[in-house]
């Protein structure tokens, strides 16, 4: 579904990704987790093409990427802290990226729906809080049914109802045979919901696995207790 | 590009900063023509409102709304559409927003108290003096990551064009007072837009004075048929080659 | 009577026939006229304009007897050239000729006074040979003459319109000049003449006056006179003189004055000039009162300090003092000359900048520590509100 070659990417004099060799396949919830600054975002950005690679390609169902936009019609992109035009209204928000976006055949509105956020529309996005934002941001990466699904730190902001909403969105569309990507610093949303886990360490993959062969690697029950582990050896390294 | 165009509109037209420039200029613009009797010389005022405000506010309306528009940009990298369709977006959207503005602001007053060439041309130099400081804008914003820098450089820019470079321009002037200068000062013109637009309206209003000895120099050039196109085509040319530069930088950017 | 049916076909034959007194009348229709001499003191009438054509050989008609009297004559086609300064109607050496309401076309020089006195031009309307410049005389000359009227006479398409040269004692009004290659109005030498209610319009170099003392100027309009060297009015060793409830509109340079001294200037009006007024150092003792000043580019520029000369009670637009008194006069001086003003006359590249930001700048900052603009240039009693002319 996508797969990374040979990434690489500096910021200046920092080198954020050294060279990622990565295959995602349809019908994965990977979870990547990494420090601060070891390369996370840089990589969910060079996928989603707001960030540029300096070496190497990605392929979304074996096509490069470069130079091509319509390929992010298959992706639905959650992000970390949601910002949209102030004066707009929640309304006119969906309106606008279903005009803007019309490719999809089938809306999925069902998340939407859960949030009860048509209830809001006529709210402008300006007095909106954080939470209801996070809201509308986790909506709108569902709404175009996409095959990839990119979320950065999703659950981060909601309310712990919302959360469980979104889980069960997230745990739906892997049984749909979709692939989701997801960043989180939360190991038991980890748990819940990943079957594969992606450490990557000072801009290399440290370790991409099943989280079945995490734990037996490991030989820890619990993934937040491997990958803590896992951590400790390659900082020793 | 038009889609989105739409919506920077949308969102631009209803936020108080546009509404108070609008009711500013217009507030401007009624005052100093219902000051004066004569309508010329509320026009010559108002030119000079036009040459200092429009390229400020334009200029810095522009940069602060990118960055604030730099989440929803990167929001819509992530859509599928392409990079140039979202900056040309913008752009498109940021222009029609200040140029209605722009027209309610002065267009309406001038209308109403100078409905002649002389008005007609100070709007199409405020026009043109708006979308090239826009599109300076757009320059600065993408070339800066950080928000204080760029809206520094755009003052820098705004700074530059209106006071700096005439201070130039005058030493220069001094310092070769004798030489002929004809085609010396018509380049010098060319490189400031605000200093294009002003001679544009003056070739307009100044008739008299501009008939004076280096004045004539002026106005067979500025006045002749191939001189107002060479200034538009000039002015022009400062609407589109910073976009055009903000638009290979943004191509290449990493939000 | 003379017309081309009747006995007497021919002008030079009626003034063969006539004596002294004697009253010729002329019908429509065209008579050739080459240099016709008029030496006894007739009456000359036209009916429905005849044509008195000169036939481009030489002058049509040269008056040399006193009291004559032409009238409604269509005066053509005086010869050019620059050897002499042929004319449609020439009036030599005489007394109380009166010339009124002709016509005259395609004449060298329209009406050339020479040596006369006491005579009225009255109603003429002239019409230059178009040739260009070098090649066009004045509409109404004088040369050495004393007490004439000129009155009502439109010249237009000439080199000057009205010319004059050691005329004294004369009163021009209500003419209109316009459209002449160089001056409106130019004269030399011309000392203690009054000009009344003219207009002065569309000519190549405005009005010029050199050389004279005691004019009196009133109610005239100088207007869009644009150019070069253009002026509304230039005055130029002039002295003695007032200057009183003129306008000057849309002329580059609205008065021009060199080396004139002791000149009122009041009431007059000058507005939307490139420069109002352009005064050089060289003028001493003139006095300027109750103008008004409007919507001129600028409006005053001179070369250096100025010495005794006052303005007071003008208006000007660009004032922008205060009047805490409330007795309509502002409480701090005026200075019309800009510092913008003085370095387009050093450098006159620099009006680039006309209008912009920078100059503002340095107009503003001139103005509140002066130094460079001359000190004496000063209207010390400005008034707030325009004066009522």
């Amino acid at each position: 579904m996508i797969r990374t070659e040979r990434l690489e990417k500096s910021f200046g004099k920092l080198h954020v990704l050294k060279g990622i060799d990565v295959e995602f396949k349809a019908g994965q919830v990977v979870s990547v987790i990494g420090h601060n600054g070891s390369g996370k975002t840089t990589l969910i950005k060079c996928i989603l093409g707001m960030v540029l690679a300096d070496k190497g390609n990605i392929y979304v169902d074996e096509k490069s990427i470069a130079g091509d936009f319509r390929y992010r019609e298959n992706i639905g992109y959650m992000p970390q802290i949601g910002h949209y035009p102030e004066n707009m209204k929640i309304g006119q928000i969906f309106r606008m990226m279903k005009d803007l976006r019309k490719n999809a055949d089938v809306l999925d509105e069902s998340l939407m729906e859960e949030y009860k956020l048509s209830e809001l529309f006529e709210k402008p996005m300006h007095a909106l809080s954080g939470g209801t934002t996070q809201k509308v941001s986790a909506s709108l990466a569902f709404l175009f049914n996409p095959k990839v699904l990119i979320l950065d730190e999703p659950t981060a902001g909601l309310d712990p109802l919302a959360a469980e909403i979104l889980k069960t969105k997230i745990i739906e569309a892997k049984s749909k045979g979709k692939l989701v990507i997801i960043t989180s610093h939360i190991m038991s949303e980890v748990e819940e919901m990943a079957d594969t886990v992606m450490y990557l360490y000072e801009g290399k993959v440290n370790f991409y696995n099943s989280v079945t062969e995490l734990k037996k690697q490991t030989g820890e029950e619990k993934v937040g207790k491997a990958i803590a582990k896992i951590m400790k050896e390659s900082a020793h390294v | 590009m038009f889609k989105i165009a739409k919506y920077v509109m949308y969102d631009i037209l209803r936020s108080k900063v546009l509404i108070a420039y609008s009711l500013f200029l217009l507030l401007v613009s009624f005052s100093l023509f219902s000051m004066e009797e004569n309508s010329s010389k509320s026009l010559i005022s108002l030119m000079s409102v036009v040459m200092i405000i429009v390229p400020l506010v334009s200029i810095i309306f522009s940069t602060t709304y990118f960055y604030n528009a730099y989440q929803f940009i990167e929001l819509l990298v992530a859509q599928p559409i392409s990079r140039s369709s979202i900056l040309l977006g913008e752009f498109l959207g940021v222009s029609v927003s200040l140029l209605t503005a722009l027209l309610i602001g002065v267009g309406i007053p001038v209308l109403i108290y100078a409905p002649d060439s002389t008005g007609f041309v100070l709007m199409i130099s405020g026009f043109a003096l708006t979308l090239s400081f826009i599109s300076l804008a757009f320059f600065s914003s993408v070339a800066m990551r950080d928000k204080a820098k760029g809206i520094g450089m755009s003052l820098m820019l705004w700074f530059y064009f209106s006071v700096i470079y005439d201070g130039l321009v005058l030493g220069i002037l001094f310092s070769f007072n004798e030489y002929p200068l004809e085609k010396a000062v018509i380049a010098l013109a060319s490189f400031n837009p605000i200093d294009l637009g002003r001679i544009i309206i003056l070739m307009k209003m100044d008739i008299s004075a501009l008939m004076g000895l280096t004045g004539a120099v002026y106005k067979q050039f500025f006045g002749s048929s191939f001189g107002i196109i060479y200034s538009l085509s000039i002015m022009l040319m400062w609407i589109i080659t910073p976009l055009l530069i903000a638009l290979r930088i943004f191509k290449k950017k990493n939000l | 009577m003379v017309c081309p049916d009747c006995k007497v076909k021919q002008l030079t034959e009626a003034l063969d026939l006539a004596a002294d007194y004697d009253t010729i009348l002329i019908k429509k229709g065209i008579y050739s006229s080459v240099n016709t001499e008029i030496k006894k003191q007739v009456v000359i009438m036209g009916e429905n304009y005849p044509i008195i054509d000169g036939q481009e050989k030489d002058e049509v008609l040269v008056v040399k007897a006193d009291n004559v009297t032409l009238s409604g004559l269509w005066v053509k086609n005086s010869k050019r050239g620059s050897m002499k300064d042929y004319a449609g109607i020439r009036v030599v050496d005489s007394r109380n000729v009166k010339i009124i309401n002709c016509k005259l076309e395609n004449t060298f020089f329209g009406i050339y006074l020479a040596n006369s006195k006491n005579c009225l031009i009255s109603g003429n309307h002239s019409k230059g040979a178009n040739y260009g410049k070098s090649d066009t005389g004045n509409g109404v000359q004088l040369w050495k003459c004393d007490s004439i009227t000129i009155e009502n006479n439109h010249m237009e398409g000439h080199r000057d319109g009205i010319y004059f040269e050691f005329a004294h004692f004369c009163l021009i009004e209500k003419n209109l000049c316009e459209k002449n290659f160089r001056y409106g109005l130019h004269f030399m030498f011309s000392d203690s003449d009054i000009y009344r209610q003219n207009t002065f319009q569309n000519n190549g170099t405005g009005v010029a006056v050199m050389y004279t003392k005691n004019v009196e100027m009133y109610d005239n309009i100088f207007r869009n006179n644009w150019g070069d060297a253009a002026y509304g009015l230039l005055l130029k060793d002039i002295s003695n003189s007032i200057i009183e409830r003129n306008t000057f509109t849309n002329n580059t340079v609205g008065v021009t004055m060199e080396g004139s001294n002791r000149i009122t200037f009041s009431k007059n009006n000058f507005a939307s000039n490139g420069y109002a007024l352009k005064v050089m150092a060289n003028c001493i003792g003139d006095t300027f009162m109750y103008n008004n000043f409007t919507a001129n580019t600028f409006d005053a520029a001179t070369n250096g300090e100025l010495r005794e000369n006052s303005f007071k009670y003008n208006y000007w637009d660009k004032y922008e003092g205060y009047d805490l008194n409330r007795d309509k006069i502002g409480d701090i001086p005026f200075r019309p000359v800009s510092l913008y003003s003085m370095i387009i006359e050093q450098m006159p590249y620099a009006v680039m900048l006309l209008r912009s930001f920078t100059v503002e700048i340095l107009n503003r900052a001139e103005k509140s520590i002066p130094g460079i603009v001359p000190e004496t240039f000063q209207d010390y009693e400005p008034m707030m509100k325009p004066n009522v002319l």
